[in-house]
């Protein structure tokens, strides 16, 4: 921990002024903040405490869909009524995060913009080269302990997984992120790392998450997200799905198919190539099973994690029959 | 706090309703300090707030092999607040200590912060400061310029057979390599853990107050007087002068028995600055400032006939010490113990590696040992078509293979019946994968446990008030485990009186004195302690109420006198029926005591007393003696692994245990199953990452080194089908605390091959090994 300025904003206005100067941090929960600063990955100039702006943390749940507050609690989204009826994998995808002392803390903007588990990252000292904390000065994580790296939408430059849960379930849905001037869709803000690591959102200047919108759908309705890990609880996935079926009136023809993954790759992974596959076609395991296989099309495993490439279609298979009622 | 303060009384505790009857040895009666600590108001160590304190914090290494060349301190200096920051160029040399076993030095001095790095997290610099946020601050400041070198990174990055030779763990008898060779069945096969930590909840640290020589340390503490004697050579002082205080211990496992470098370094600040001086680790600190269990390789070939007698064990081991100091994890100790085999040879070699010096987490030895020999006598079981069950009963240990000297108890068969009787292993279908539910591929698995009945001397003090109640005191410690509840249940027996009238102080080491609480050894030694002196003083009492010329009691002309239920009375019933109080009153005493030790019992001359405290040399080995005396245990192990994910969840745990006799059976319990939770967390889950480039550990807290969460853990029953033990202590218990952990990750493995045919031989069992 070192010396910062505190500030507490009095509007959403004052804190997107008071965001855009360099060096400025937003604290909600605090549960990342505070946890980066103590491992020596975050040293902001100025925290700007925004956790009391009024008006941030509702969560309406209506015909058109959901709007949640950037500052409702995890546990108060998990646990909201709408929520579980009409995106029940955003409240699967919630309860099994973190632990129930985090999610009573952290927000769902903050939980939005957690940073990476890499172990290298998260250990300045220890290793200095790191290309998300300074730009250019390389991988540690390559040829590393690669356990939990990403074998999707990895670069030379960064392997690091995209740790989220609840990330997973809004980019199967289509979820946008309301930013004030602009809005944009979960799945484009979430950035790959290319040749640009540092860059893992695209967050501008002065902007701050408001809102979170998750637009209704049939698909989301049926959905579920399945998480895997050796842990039962409070541990990061090894590779989790978030799927979402709408049949056709016969009741087995799959008219929409929502599927994105977590836990393998450096963003939440929508996996349209298994969508496509199965849209048309009537829910039946082997189908499935061929389909899911689709979601590691491009994977590249390191040392440790070419277990990812084996369980992941696994758990996107799972994931759909247990929605399709067959599993 | 004071010791006073650190006094427990029953009437502390939540559940007031066991306290009017069943204050005697045996009772499941709740803990003394379970209600303080739920309430908070059980005050630890660490929140001593002495005025005037500092703040120190510790800087570590960040390489693993190599020199510090040079640390610039002007801008930490100069930093707010800062009082001073230690480096290897101006922190003290201080006095090198002798090791647990008393052995001197091999250096005469000792320096805490060096330049000379031998494993990543060494402690380089202290900075100390008023307040612990400005100390943090400056620890950045620091201008640390390194020469780093190769790092050895494991045990994977030595050859087969480097290392050296621990020649004390050798055993061998018959003709091993022979009888193998010629050996109808054979099997070998290789075993592998992986570095682990004792992780316990409460961080490690002190506080360190001088005045004048006399040092007074504030710390969690399994072993006062063992580090008080470490603390008093380091800095030249009497042992008198040095006085720890630990009143509660919010876990130890093995991580608070001995000092760490953090101990001298703390120490030395408060000195150096003459105020009290707090360091308290921080949670990735703790990771290389206490050793938890050595990395360990074992080999095991066994020769049996095809109808699964043994007829051979050869084992070989190798387990990981530090650069600079030996730690030796005991790989053969249960090899060697748990099966009838005429012929056996076991070996251990240790390897030097840039790792903080490993140490004692619960059950050091036994724990990997079993995971051997209880693996593979599982394999030879498949590899002949034998019921896991039988194979072990088949080749059942009459007496002690190794000396064959008989046991003292062994209730291991017993423990085998009962817990297959309430596990249901007669349900068990023998082939692997046929047991399914769903996804879910069902596995049961079998595997026997053991921990040896460490001895010791021990002393206590009890007093007895003029209000009628009953005072014990002891330099031993309650670290959650039930010291507090087991002593005060000891004296309540002798004289009679509800637990609410016996009063409980420990963890001060001005108290009488005790020895390590390690080794499952703290109830055996302090009950018998306890005992003795609680007797002596009863005996005092009546020998008063008999003969002093106040006594309502001399004119009875009585031999003897009752001591029951708080008073004192005529065992003919023919004459006062008088209360304790009322009778010291009457005699005009406010108090007596008594302060007895048992070096008589345990064949220690008291000339070595301090050598029995302070070091384990005096404790008798466990074949001390016509017996061989050990505590056994057999687990019973459910999983369900998931046939497409790899996932392996416990689903049913059942152990029955021989610990003897019990003092307190739902304690006792409790402390069986912290051990197989412990144990599914070695099987499943817990497992240090090192980077093999830089020798760095890379899971350092505890949301990347993972220990089970309550959604891990299933109902877990156990059984106990002990005897009592006259050989083992003087109330006839054995040893509790380390043996539950013994057994329960062979009993995983195995159960885990039963439900998937695949045997995993390197822990932990994570998905990506059975997907």
């Amino acid at each position: 921990m070192r010396d910062f300025t505190y500030q507490r904003p009095a509007s959403l206005a004052e804190a997107r002024n008071a965001a855009a100067l360099p060096g400025a941090m937003l604290l909600a929960g605090g549960t990342t903040l505070l946890d980066l600063a103590k491992c020596g990955v975050a040293a902001p100039e100025t925290v700007i405490d925004i956790s009391h702006l009024p008006g941030l943390a509702s969560i309406e749940v209506g015909l058109q869909g959901a709007r949640i507050g950037a500052l409702a609690k995890m546990s108060a989204v998990a646990d909201n009524a709408g929520i579980i009826r009409e995106f029940p994998a955003v409240s699967e995808a919630l309860w099994q995060s973190a632990s129930a002392q985090l999610r009573n803390m952290a927000t769902i903007g903050g939980n939005l913009l957690q940073r990476t588990r890499c172990a290298y990252f998260r250990d300045p000292s220890g290793f200095p080269a790191c290309n998300k904390r300074n730009p250019g000065s390389g991988c540690s994580a390559l040829g590393g302990v690669t356990r939990n790296h990403a074998v999707l939408g990895a670069s030379p430059s960064c392997i690091a997984t995209n740790p989220g849960d609840l990330a997973v379930a809004l980019v199967a849905f289509d979820a946008q992120v309301e930013l004030g001037a602009r809005t944009v869709a979960l799945e484009d803000f979430l950035l790959t790392p290319g040749d640009h690591p540092e860059r893992e959102t695209d967050l501008r200047p002065g902007e701050i998450i408001a809102t979170v919108s998750i637009p209704a759908s049939v698909a989301a309705r049926r959905s579920t997200y399945l998480k895997v890990r050796d842990r039962q609880s409070y541990e990061f996935a090894a590779a989790s799905a978030a799927v979402g079926i709408e049949f056709e009136p016969d009741g087995r023809t799959i008219r929409d198919l929502r599927v994105a993954l977590g836990g393998v790759a450096t963003r939440p992974w929508r996996a349209r190539n298994v969508e496509d596959a199965l849209k048309g076609k009537v829910l039946e395991p082997d189908a499935v099973r061929r389909a899911s296989l689709l979601a590691m099309e491009g994977a590249i495993a390191q040392a440790d994690n070419h277990y990812k490439i084996e369980l992941a279609p696994r758990v996107v298979a799972r994931a759909l029959l247990k929605t399709g009622e067959l599993a | 706090m004071s010791a006073a303060e650190a006094t427990r009384r029953y009437g502390d505790s939540s559940d007031s309703s066991s306290t009017a009857s069943g204050s005697v040895i045996g009772a499941s009666v709740t803990r003394f300090d379970g209600s303080a600590k739920i309430r908070g108001a059980a005050t630890y160590a660490l929140e001593h707030r002495p005025a005037n304190v500092a703040h120190a914090v510790l800087v570590p290494s960040t390489i693993a092999a190599g020199r510090v060349r040079s640390i610039g301190t002007a801008m930490a200096e100069a930093a707010p607040g800062v009082l001073k920051v230690l480096t290897p160029d101006n922190a003290p040399t201080l006095k090198a200590a002798s090791d647990w076993l008393g052995n001197p030095p091999a250096r005469p001095d000792y320096q805490p912060l060096t330049a000379e790095i031998a494993y990543a997290g060494q402690y380089i610099a202290l900075v100390i400061a008023e307040t612990f946020e400005q100390a943090t601050q400056a620890t950045h400041l620091l201008d640390i310029v390194y020469e780093e070198a190769d790092a050895v990174s494991g045990l994977r990055d030595v050859a087969e057979g480097g290392g050296f030779l621990a020649e004390p763990m050798t055993r061998e008898w018959g003709d091993a390599q022979a009888a193998f060779a010629s050996a109808p069945v054979q099997i070998e096969q290789e075993y592998e853990m992986p570095r682990e930590f004792q992780m316990p909840i409460e961080p490690n640290g002190l506080i360190a107050e001088w005045q004048g020589d006399k040092l007074t340390i504030w710390e969690p503490c399994q072993w006062l007087d063992g580090m008080a004697r470490t603390y008093s050579e380091w800095f030249g002082i009497p042992f008198e002068n040095v006085r720890i205080i630990s009143p509660y211990i919010g876990g130890g496992f093995g991580s608070k028995a001995f000092c760490g470098p953090h101990d001298a370094i703390g120490a030395m600040a408060a000195k150096m600055l003459g105020r009290p001086v707090k360091l308290a680790l921080t949670r990735p600190q703790i990771f290389s400032s206490i050793g938890g269990r050595a990395a360990t390789r074992q080999t095991i070939a066994i020769g049996a006939t095809k109808e699964g007698k043994l007829l051979s064990i050869v084992h070989t081991g190798a387990s990981e010490t530090s650069i600079n100091e030996t730690w030796v994890e005991p790989l053969g100790v249960v090899t060697a113990l748990m099966y009838a085999t005429p012929n056996l040879s076991s070996h251990q070699r240790v390897v030097r590696v840039n790792t903080v010096m490993p140490g004692a987490k619960r059950a050091p030895g036994e724990n990997p040992s079993a995971f051997g020999i209880e693996s593979a006598i599982d394999e030879l079981a498949y590899e002949i078509g034998m019921d896991p069950l039988e194979i072990r009963l088949r080749n059942y240990a009459e007496e002690d293979p190794h000396t064959r000297k008989p046991w003292s108890t062994r209730q291991l068969r017993e423990a085998f019946a009962a817990g297959a009787e309430a596990f249901g292993w007669s349900r068990r279908k023998p082939e692997p994968r046929s047991m399914r539910d769903g996804h879910h591929l069902i596995g049961w698995g079998v595997a026997a446990g053991t921990y040896p009945v460490r001895r010791a001397a021990g002393e206590a003090r009890v007093r007895l008030l003029a209000d009628g109640t009953v005072e014990v005191s002891s330099s031993t410690i309650d670290m959650g485990q039930g010291a507090y509840t087991v002593i005060a249940q000891t004296a309540a027996e002798v004289f009679g009186l509800p637990l609410d009238k016996v009063a409980v102080k420990l963890g001060d080491s001005s108290l009488p004195r005790a020895g390590v609480t390690g080794g499952s050894r703290m109830a055996g030694v302090m009950t018998s302690a306890v005992h003795k002196t609680a007797v002596a003083l009863r005996e005092q009492l009546v020998e008063l109420a008999l003969t002093h010329p106040a006594s309502p009691f001399r004119a009875l002309q009585a031999n003897t006198l009752t001591v029951a239920d708080g008073r004192i009375s005529s065992p003919l019933a023919d004459g006062a029926v008088i209360s304790i109080g009322s009778f010291l009153a009457a005699i005009g005493k406010t108090e007596i005591d008594a302060t007895r030790d048992t070096f008589a019992e345990i064949g220690i001359d008291p000339k070595d007393s301090y050598k029995n405290y302070t070091t384990i040399a005096m404790a008798p080995p466990p074949t001390a003696g016509d017996f061989s005396l050990h505590s056994w245990c057999a687990h019973f192990i459910e999983v369900r692994v998931d046939e497409d994910f790899g996932t392996v969840r416990v689903s049913r745990a059942v152990s029955a245990f021989d610990s003897g006799r019990l003092y307190n059976p739902r304690l006792a319990a409790s402390q069986i199953k912290g051990g197989i939770i412990m144990g599914i967390g070695q099987a499943l889950l817990e497992e240090g990452l090192v980077d093999g480039r830089h020798a760095r550990l890379m899971n350092a807290n505890l949301a990347d080194y993972l220990i089970p969460t309550n959604a891990d853990i299933p109902d877990i029953e156990v059984i106990s089908v002990g005897i009592p033990d006259p050989h083992a202590s003087a109330l006839g218990g054995k040893g509790v605390g380390e043996l539950g952990i013994v057994g329960v990750a062979p009993a995983i493995a195995n159960a885990v091959f039963h439900a998937t045919g695949k045997r995993i031989r390197d822990l932990p069992i994570t998905l990506d090994k059975l997907i």
